[in-house]
């Protein structure tokens, strides 16, 4: 009997130990893994290859497009001041289908209702550059996602997500980055997997790449099924990660391995 | 969309040592990989880049496959005196791209 509880006990432990998130003190951005030469990469504005995405992001907004005939421009004027830190409260609550959506998305909305233009396709060097430009008005913008209450059931949907194993691997995101984020795997730093940079450039890919693009890849990493470009479930995961790193700041366009 | 990001010091003192940075956009497919149906892609990347100054050649590079997309070429010179930097960068399918930048040598 005495043995049963001390056993119920120490799974307890375990369990409050794995199952804890990273306090606000211990929350590291991607930035502080990596090598001192990729760092200087992203430090530097003309080393940086994310800027290549911001200049032409730069061009986009000014253009005219769609059948309105308007640009980004026309309405938003200079998004130094009007985008400033909208970024870092994206995923936000679209209100016209009470969803949240992100920034990708939300550009694409203004486009078609706006602009009256066809959206562009996810991951496209177009809606990227867009991205990388609003983004980029938020650099250093402490993150604010998840803070409007009519977000709760999204981001507990989110948090679900994330803490729910899947795939052939049977793992789910916590597994990783919540209690391995201090080990390596092959060779790489695991990271607590705070989207702070976003659009960001990665080595890897060779070019700029989205959250999303980043979520599906580690969802077929551990095999599982990964969720399709603009999915409520992707959204939602988006939505969870952005506010576990809710008053770190901004960093996009990053640089990562 | 092809854009370039050049990084020279606005100013320098004669004799100065100074690093020039650039970075250009290019998708750099090597010419060895092949899509789904088997054919090759085609070889697209930058074969050539320079560096003028005042008009007279000062750096050249010629590029290869299995360069990083997105090339990043720096190098260094010895601040001689005031004027024009300008680069060039060639590469297949008629791909060409010119940026410069000036200097000031007290």
């Amino acid at each position: 009997m005495r043995f049963a509880s001390v056993i119920a006990i120490a799974l307890l432990v375990a369990g409050s130990a794995f199952a804890a998130e990273i306090p606000q003190a211990e929350r590291r951005s991607g930035y502080d893994f990596m090598k001192p030469d990729t760092k200087a990469m992203q430090d530097e504005d003309t080393a940086n290859p994310g800027m290549l995405w911001v200049l032409d992001g730069e061009g986009l907004w000014k253009r005219k497009a769609g059948a309105a005939s308007k640009a980004c421009a026309d309405c938003h004027d200079d998004a130094r001041t009007s985008m400033q830190g909208v970024a870092a409260r994206y995923p936000a609550l679209d209100k016209a289908t009470g969803r949240p959506i992100d920034l990708e998305q939300r550009i694409n909305s203004c486009r078609t209702n706006q602009q009256q233009a066809t959206p562009l396709p996810f991951e496209s060097r177009e809606l990227l550059a867009l991205t990388a430009f609003v983004a980029r008005q938020s650099k250093g913008a402490a993150i604010e996602t998840g803070s409007d209450p009519q977000l709760t059931p999204f981001l507990a949907k989110g948090r679900d997500l994330y803490m729910q194993r899947q795939g052939q691997l049977n793992l789910g995101c916590t597994n990783c980055h919540d209690d391995n984020w201090d080990k390596r795997l092959a060779g790489s730093a695991i990271t607590q997997g705070h989207p702070t940079g976003y659009p960001l450039y990665r080595l890897e890919w060779q070019s700029l790449g989205s959250l999303q693009r980043r979520l599906r890849a580690c969802i077929t990493g551990i095999r599982a099924q990964a969720y399709d470009y603009g999915a409520p479930e992707l959204v939602e995961l988006e939505l969870y990660v952005m506010s576990r790193a809710r008053g770190m700041p901004m960093e996009a366009p990053a640089v990562r391995p | 969309m092809a854009s370039a990001l050049v990084n020279v010091p606005a100013k320098a003192r004669r004799g100065d040592i100074i690093e020039i940075k650039t970075l250009m956009s290019h998708v750099m497919e090597t010419g060895y990989r092949h899509m789904a149906s088997g054919e090759l892609v085609p070889r697209d990347i930058i074969t050539s880049f320079t560096c003028r100054f005042n008009g007279s050649e000062i750096f050249r590079a010629d590029l290869f496959p299995a360069i990083a997309a997105n090339p990043f070429i720096t190098f260094f010179t010895t601040a001689t005196a005031s004027g024009k930097f300008e680069f060039e960068w060639i590469g297949d399918q008629g791909f060409s791209e010119t940026a410069s930048a000036s200097i000031t040598v007290e």
